[in-house]
């Protein structure tokens, strides 16, 4: 999702408040009903499941729900090491969520790999997919997950949300 | 325990013909026996001595030494509760072991993963795929020859990845 | 954006891709699914609903932890060790450090062999806490998931304060423990041992005798005895079958001994009754942690030896042999001799085995983990084959295949 300056013909006052309240409406509700797809590989899955159950509930925030098909989740949440072999199945997945989606690297192995610095391990996410939001930690706390998607629906709010075409 | 090193003594006595080397350390049997017969020496540890659980099969890469690999097999006795372990010398030029597929059911995965990583042939073993590696992996990393950060990517990294 | 994808490479070769039966398909199941727990593929051959074929393929979440092994000094090992099995962390580093104490020819004291039983009997309780919780949320049991998720919860901050994180801890020390125990720890053990009942309890009322748990899960994933053992499982899966092979029991290390407890069998070797085993070992498992608790006397955590123990810090500041000890145990390791050990512990999966072999020097030569998640993988085809699509799901959560363990 980029930030583009606005390249077509100047627009008047009108339709420039029009589509920032659409914006602000839009990322309101994208923000609050986010569906993410837990592509859980390894240790991070234990924080991921204790910051999806009672303690610290990730349902308050509407990002609980998870969808286990890429076609109906818009959240992409790589928990755990991605190993090399696992690497064309994460950029399948990835490629088979539709417009508009986020992605989450959870944990520092899909940071940066981690302290798995071999032949074996992929060195972070980003070297195959576009990463939104990283949250270190060998797990990070589930505190650190909470804030982690505050700062990515604060950043869903701010958003352009082109619904009919790139202007609107 | 007095009760292992009896059975250490029968289980000595026995493959005494096959045994290269044998020593008991740190609670278990060690015997050095040559690479053709590790699936008699197997078959015998299983029939006569009653070791019916194979736990592991790896290898271990000497570089500097002539044979080059050790491949090590530890078997388990749950009704003497004892273990044992059967090393041979292989050589890289000829890294070939007998299979214990027929023995026991789950070498098959452990052969598959010590060939995998250390280039170990296992006659016998037709399943020989990559298991914890991928295909078109090139070479096997647990050689001491094969750098640590020598990565080989299924996908290509992004233009505009750090 | 709108080019159509580059096609990816297919990273396993199935053993079949035609299907032996008149009418069957071929389906492919993972690696990321959510009842696979991560990062198993099993291509499955199915007739109708009955699966007659698989083929499983594990290791997508090979991170190249003997390779690490070898350019890591023994200490700086401890937390890839942590990693192996991460829902019971602080059984693999008692494992792996017993392997190199037995190498080193090092004791370790009363207090801390009492403290490493309790400690990895409470993180068998969390691993099997994970497993079942897992195993019932596939079969949708929701409310038993977030019943067993809560208390596995307050065990975890428990042991984060103890060791500072809360699933992977670090915590084991050749020839000792990090650290001592803080005030008040074993008061707030009994208080959520006393809590585990009551949820324990729970979980038992939701589902022992619920009419479509008893459907799905008995008589599915059958092993006999003789089957188990050709195939190399161990641990409740073994037991589940009605052998009665525990390595607690069978060969004590630690302070097993001296404790008093049973070893659960089940009857049939089906998923029901890995399921009431791994309840029951849980049963056990609160039994002898209050026998421990009774046990632990007051006395130092590690061992007084030079070649493993980082002195204490206002020695390492005043005195200069201190100094030099603590510089050269952090920079090249313990000073382990050559040789070559075959440790196993009783992890919650079954025989963990670690075989080690030392050159002398502070790094390993190899280092070697006879993983029993691994071993489950080559066997479990036996219980998925014949059984329906179905119980794919409950059978393969019941053998607990715990990722980081099974492809280092």
């Amino acid at each position: 999702m980029n930030q583009n300056a606005a390249a077509g013909p100047p627009r008047s006052a009108a339709f420039e408040y029009l589509t920032t309240k659409k914006d602000e409406f839009v990322g309101w509700a994208r923000k609050f009903s986010l569906f993410p797809y837990p592509f859980v590989t390894a240790c991070c899955a234990m924080e991921f499941m204790s910051v999806s159950s009672t303690l610290y509930d990730t349902d308050r925030f509407g990002a609980a729900l998870p969808r286990f098909t890429p076609r109906q989740s818009d959240l992409l949440m790589v928990v755990g090491t991605v190993a090399h072999k696992q690497a064309p199945i994460l950029k399948k997945v990835y490629e088979q969520m539709c417009e508009p989606k986020w992605v989450i690297a959870f944990g520092v192995c899909a940071t940066s790999g981690g302290f798995y610095q071999n032949y074996a391990a992929l060195p972070g996410i980003d070297k195959i997919i576009p990463v939104d939001l990283y949250i270190p930690g060998c797990p990070p706390r589930p505190e650190m997950v909470i804030d982690g998607i505050m700062k990515l629906q604060d950043r869903i709010a701010r958003d352009r949300h082109p619904i009919v075409n790139q202007d609107f | 325990m007095s009760n292992a090193d009896d059975i250490f003594d029968r289980v000595r006595g026995g493959l005494a013909a096959k045994t290269l080397e044998s020593t008991v350390e740190h609670g278990v049997l060690a015997i050095v026996v040559e690479p053709a017969e590790v699936a008699e020496v197997a078959g015998t540890l299983k029939a006569t001595f009653g070791f019916d659980m194979f736990l592991d099969v790896t290898a271990v890469d000497w570089p500097d030494r002539e044979p080059r690999f050790d491949v090590v097999h530890h078997f388990y006795s749950t009704t003497d509760r004892v273990r044992v372990r059967v090393k041979t010398r292989v050589t890289a030029a000829d890294p070939s072991v007998d299979t214990l597929v027929p023995l026991y059911g789950s070498a098959r995965y452990m052969e598959r993963e010590c060939h995998e990583m250390y280039g170990i042939r296992f006659r016998g073993n037709d399943d020989l795929r990559p298991l914890l590696l991928y295909e078109g992996f090139v070479g096997h990393p647990l050689r001491k020859d094969y750098p640590k950060h020598q990565e080989q990517p299924l996908v290509p990294y992004r233009k505009d990845a750090s | 954006m709108n080019r159509p994808p580059a096609s990816l490479p297919n990273p396993i070769r199935p053993a079949f891709d035609k299907g032996q039966t008149e009418g069957s398909v071929i389906v492919n199941i993972g690696p990321s699914h959510p009842a696979t727990h991560g990062t198993i593929q099993i291509v499955a051959e199915l007739s109708g609903e009955r699966v007659v074929r698989t083929d499983v393929h594990c290791g997508y979440l090979h991170r190249g932890f003997e390779k690490e092994c070898e350019s890591h000094t023994w200490h700086n090992l401890i937390p890839y060790v942590d990693r192996l099995n991460y829902c019971s962390a602080l059984i693999n580093d008692f494992a792996y450090c017993e392997a190199v104490e037995k190498l080193m020819g090092i004791e370790i004291t009363p207090r801390c062999r009492y403290l490493r039983t309790l400690l990895a009997e409470y993180s068998r309780i969390a691993d099997h806490l994970t497993c079942v919780a897992a195993a019932l949320m596939e079969l949708g049991a929701m409310t038993a998931f977030l019943y067993l998720v809560t208390i596995r919860d307050y065990v975890y901050e428990h042991l984060a304060d103890l060791t500072g994180a809360r699933v992977t801890y670090s915590y084991g020390r050749i020839g000792g423990l990090a650290g001592e125990v803080p005030e008040g720890w074993l008061e707030r053990l009994e208080e959520i041992l006393d809590e585990m009942d009551t949820f324990v309890d729970r979980v038992h009322g939701l589902v022992d005798r619920n009419r479509i748990f008893i459907d799905r899960m008995r008589n599915v994933g059958v092993l006999s005895v003789d089957e188990a053992i050709n195939w190399g499982f161990t641990g409740p899966v073994l037991r589940s079958t009605g052998a009665p092979r525990d390595l607690r029991k069978d060969t004590p290390y630690l302070a097993y001994e001296e404790l008093d407890f049973e070893v659960p069998v089940g009857i049939k070797g089906d998923n029901y009754d890995r399921y009431y085993v791994r309840m029951r070992e849980m049963d056990e498992s609160r039994h002898m942690i209050r026998q421990l608790m009774d046990r632990l006397e007051p006395g130092p955590i590690n061992v007084d030896d030079r070649r493993c123990t980082l002195p204490e810090k206002d020695r390492v500041y005043t005195e200069i042999e201190s100094l030099i000890n603590h510089f050269k145990l952090i920079m090249e390791g313990p000073q382990v001799p050559p040789g070559e050990v075959y440790s196993a512990h009783e992890a919650a999966n079954g025989e963990l085995g670690f075989y080690i072999v030392s050159v002398g020097g502070g790094v390993p030569w190899k280092v070697h983990v006879r993983s029993p998640s691994f071993v489950h993988m080559g066997g479990v085809h036996r219980m998925l084959d014949g059984y329906q699509l179905a119980d794919i799901i409950p059978s393969f959560g019941s053998v607990n295949m715990i990722g980081g363990e099974c492809d280092r």
